[in-house]
């Protein structure tokens, strides 16, 4: 099964990076959050895949018990994911800030506008 | 802790005098001298311990850590040039106010004046070398200040930048040889250094550390062939030439060469480098000032060329040639500093700075004119005057040279004869003959102009007449220091009919020659002109040219404005490292049989391939996000699958947030349109797959290392004691990191700002619509 999330994370890199590489502005945010997926997937592959019980302490119990899920990635999994979303959601409001300013949505456009 | 608690003073001094500048008025200077003076005066009491041979010590741990402690420590050599820099800066800071006054970054001047004191005084008087190349730098810094104090002027910020560069480079390379020294002798204090002498000398890190150290020197002490800053910083106000170009700064590489050679000298290669040097330095600076006539650069010239006087005599390394190596350097410091003081009042009373423009001054400004043929007659070497005295021991050492001493003499003699012509040039000639037309009519210095050169010239005299009293005191600790023996150089003016004497007869006679005849001298030597045209100087220029070059030639191919050729070099450096390290180590080691993945295991990950494929070529916009959805909620099935509901929870309601949202901008923003040419697509999708590649080769890799779970064990074990909570992963989160989590919501916080700021509609617009 790590297998398998490695080709997803793949999959998932190499679809971002495409969009990001395309000249259209939007696809360029598009690309983001896939590739903020990819991240979350490799974090989560590198913890330590299990399928057994979360992360998640029994009522009859005082302390996790060995074999369940490792809660240190998934902590820092869930702040990446609030963060990306705070990133898309500035990326977003801009993207279509710069179409009402620059009236295009070619990157390449907005090249020239930098000199 | 007297002596640590005047050096903070002059740096607390040096902050202040800025903004207590305009309120002390004409005072200031006077005022801010006196914290120097006195600071001359306390290491005036200490001479009888130094002479004694017990050095005072002050120590302050800083890092100790590191070995970082800063430890003051006067001894001979500390002596000698602390009271230099003390008292010509003393006297320095009333002149500037003469020089200056009324200027609107006078406080400005003093302020960077006081600074650098304070570096240079933390150069001679630290014994640890870190601490000292902390203040060597802060040195080239605050000379880089001073040289470009006039910084409208592009010139003075050339040459600020030039001597910055150069002692820098110099600096850095010193910065190397103080490490290599410090881990081989083991000790970073030079006092305990002498100890591992023998160690040192024998290991095979001294050919390079000697190196480093003389090319730190060289460069800061102006020798051939990094001597062109120097007249270079000729730009700056003549108060600061007078202070680091003659007395001070440039003695630095000096101080450094005579500090340690008790541990690195004596050997061939350090007598060898220090001698050639030397000498190639004083000849070639006296032929090049021959070329001058302008006030300050005749003086820049030969300060070169003294610099270069006392290289060569530390590298002869005789008792004798060092003694007169230290002599000759107090005796410059005082006359060569009165005559740069000499030189900015005569610019400053008249306006005029060739000295082929200037004569018959005394009728103007008698009492100037007798300070500087004072300093003149010492510079050129006449009795009964300092220099005389360093002139006469510098012919004896190097008669009593152990090789090359013909040789050697005959350069000396050559080089004293031209000084001799310099000095004429330079401290005489300006006040007597004819009376020539001035852009201003010439007017008499004031008291702050004439104290400081009045002072030096009277010490030039009184120096040499009283030798025991005012000399022997400073120059016997440290040429003792120097050669790490007792020493008394011998300081009387009168040593019977000797060969030296002999000597300086005929130098004075030739340089008064060589004064008569300098027009014709002066074309003669124009055919080393080119020394300076092609010489090191252009080099340099090249060099800097070819950086700045190579510089904005990689910027402009590297930040080109193009995200994607940012994203293609980023990837590719990225893919290429991994790909590199993989094939060093071999390939990938995977284990042996993975756990299988279940059915439906595979069905979900083929669903977020297959959405995540979908989104990026999709045509329309809709369709792209749909699927784009579709990949999200994929993912947060896996985090269910797999033990993470928290994640799941989470990733659901962000990934609908952010369909919406993609929604609403949409509605605002154009369909899709085919921009990229087939070639390009072909291209970006190769970089895509390559990078997913390498994506999926990092998580193998990853996955396949063993990591240690103390953490989310202990995280595990004290949830729910420590943190009354039974869900381990919020239990992190809002108790055991709260603060990473503040941080995080900070994040979103100035994320929400600048949506909100975004969304206003914008001035420019507004107007546009009006």
């Amino acid at each position: 099964m790590e297998l398998l999330f490695a080709i997803i994370a793949g999959v998932l890199f190499a679809a971002g990076l495409y969009l990001m590489l395309r000249r259209s502005i939007l696809k360029l945010v598009m690309g983001l959050v896939l590739i903020g997926h990819s991240a979350n997937i490799t974090i989560f592959t590198a913890g330590g895949l299990t399928r057994a019980r979360s992360a998640i302490i029994a009522p009859d119990a005082t302390t996790l018990p060995a074999g369940s899920a490792d809660p240190l990635p998934q902590a820092l999994i869930l702040t990446a994911i609030v963060i990306s979303f705070g990133v898309l959601a500035f990326a977003i409001v801009l993207v279509s800030r710069a179409w009402q300013e620059v009236g295009n949505d070619d990157t390449d456009q907005f090249a020239e506008t930098d000199r | 802790m007297t002596v640590l608690a005047f050096l903070m003073g002059v740096f607390v001094l040096a902050a202040l005098a800025p903004w207590i500048t305009r309120p002390l008025g004409r005072a200031a200077g006077w005022v801010f001298a006196l914290l120097p003076a006195a600071f001359a005066v306390m290491l005036g009491t200490l001479a009888p311990q130094v002479a004694a041979g017990t050095p005072v010590r002050e120590t302050l741990e800083w890092v100790p850590q590191l070995g970082l402690s800063l430890t003051l420590s006067v001894d001979g050599l500390g002596l000698l040039f602390g009271m230099l820099i003390t008292g010509v800066g003393a006297l320095v800071l009333v002149y500037a106010q003469g020089y200056l006054e009324g200027h609107e970054h006078l406080g400005r001047m003093f302020s960077y004046l006081l600074m650098f004191m304070g570096a240079m005084l933390g150069v001679v008087l630290t014994d640890n070398l870190l601490a000292m190349f902390v203040f060597w730098e802060l040195t080239s810094i605050s000379s880089y200040l001073l040289i470009g104090f006039d910084h409208n002027r592009l010139k003075a910020r050339k040459a600020a930048l030039q001597a910055l560069l150069i002692t820098g480079g110099g600096g850095l390379a010193l910065l190397v040889g103080v490490l290599m020294l410090g881990s081989l002798a083991g000790t970073y204090n030079v006092s305990e250094m002498l100890a591992g002498k023998e160690g040192v000398l024998a290991s095979d890190l001294y050919v390079p550390i000697a190196a480093l150290f003389a090319l730190g020197a060289f460069t800061k002490s102006a020798q051939f062939p990094f001597h062109f800053w120097l007249p270079g910083a000729m730009e700056a106000p003549t108060p600061v030439s007078a202070y680091l170009h003659s007395s001070t700064m440039v003695k630095a590489g000096i101080y450094l060469l005579a500090r340690l050679s008790p541990v690195l000298g004596g050997t061939e290669l350090w007598e060898t480098m220090l001698t050639v040097a030397g000498a190639t330095t004083m000849v070639l600076g006296a032929v090049l000032a021959i070329r001058q006539t302008y006030l300050k650069k005749l003086l820049a010239y030969s300060t070169v060329s003294s610099l270069g006087i006392i290289v060569m005599g530390l590298g002869i390394g005789t008792p004798y040639a060092v003694e007169a190596a230290i002599v000759y350097l107090f005796a410059h410091a005082l006359f060569k500093g009165a005559l740069f003081m000499v030189a900015g009042a005569i610019d400053h009373g008249t306006g005029e700075r060739d000295v082929e423009r200037l004569g018959g001054l005394a009728r103007a400004m008698p009492a100037l004119a007798v300070v500087g043929v004072l300093a003149a007659l010492s510079m050129a070497g006449l009795p009964p005057l300092m220099g005389f005295i360093g002139k006469e021991l510098l012919l004896k050492g190097t008669l009593k040279a152990p090789e090359w001493s013909g040789v050697l003499t005959g350069l000396t003699v050559f080089t004293a004869l031209l000084t001799v012509t310099i000095a004429l040039l330079t401290g005489i000639k300006p006040f007597i003959g004819k009376t020539l037309p001035t852009p201003h009519e010439p007017h008499a210095p004031g008291p702050a102009l004439l104290l400081g050169p009045g002072l030096l010239a009277l010490l030039c005299v009184a120096t040499a007449l009283v030798p025991s009293v005012l000399a022997m005191p400073l120059v016997g600790p440290a040429s003792a220091a120097t050669l790490g023996a007792p020493s008394t150089p011998d300081l009387s003016l009168w040593h019977g009919w000797t060969l030296a004497l002999g000597l300086s007869a005929l130098a004075v006679a030739g340089g008064c020659g060589v004064y008569a005849l300098r027009g014709a001298v002066r074309r003669g030597v124009e055919v080393f002109g080119w020394i300076d045209r092609v010489g090191p100087a252009s080099a340099y220029e090249i060099g800097l040219k070819g950086l700045n070059a190579l510089a904005s030639g990689q910027t402009r191919v590297l930040q080109n404005g193009y995200l994607r050729s940012y994203l293609f070099i980023t990837i590719s450096t990225a893919a290429g490292m991994v790909g590199v390290t993989l094939w060093l180590r071999g390939g990938l080691n995977l284990p042996e049989r993975w756990e299988p993945a279940l059915w439906y295991e595979y069905a979900i990950g083929a669903l977020i391939a297959v959405a995540a494929v979908v989104a990026a070529v999709a045509r329309a916009r809709l369709t792209a996000i749909a699927a784009l959805g579709l990949a999200g909620y994929g993912v947060s099935v896996m985090f269910v699958v797999f033990g993470a509901p928290d994640l799941a929870m989470t990733q659901i309601s962000i990934e609908t947030l952010t369909v919406i949202l993609f929604v609403l901008v949409l509605l605002r923003l154009p369909d899709f349109r085919s921009i990229s040419s087939r070639t390009q697509k072909i291209r970006d999708l190769f970089i895509a797959v390559t990078a997913g590649a390498m994506m999926t080769v990092l998580v193998l890799v990853a996955s396949g290392a063993t990591s240690s779970r103390a953490m989310s064990t202990w995280f595990g074990e004290n949830s729910l004691e420590g943190g009354h909570g039974r869900n381990v992963v919020n239990v992190i989160l809002v108790d055991f990191r709260a603060i990473d989590t503040l941080g995080e919501i900070t994040v979103l916080a100035i994320a929400a700002i600048g949506v909100f700021a975004l969304l206003r509609p914008s001035r420019m617009l507004r107007k546009g619509r009006a």
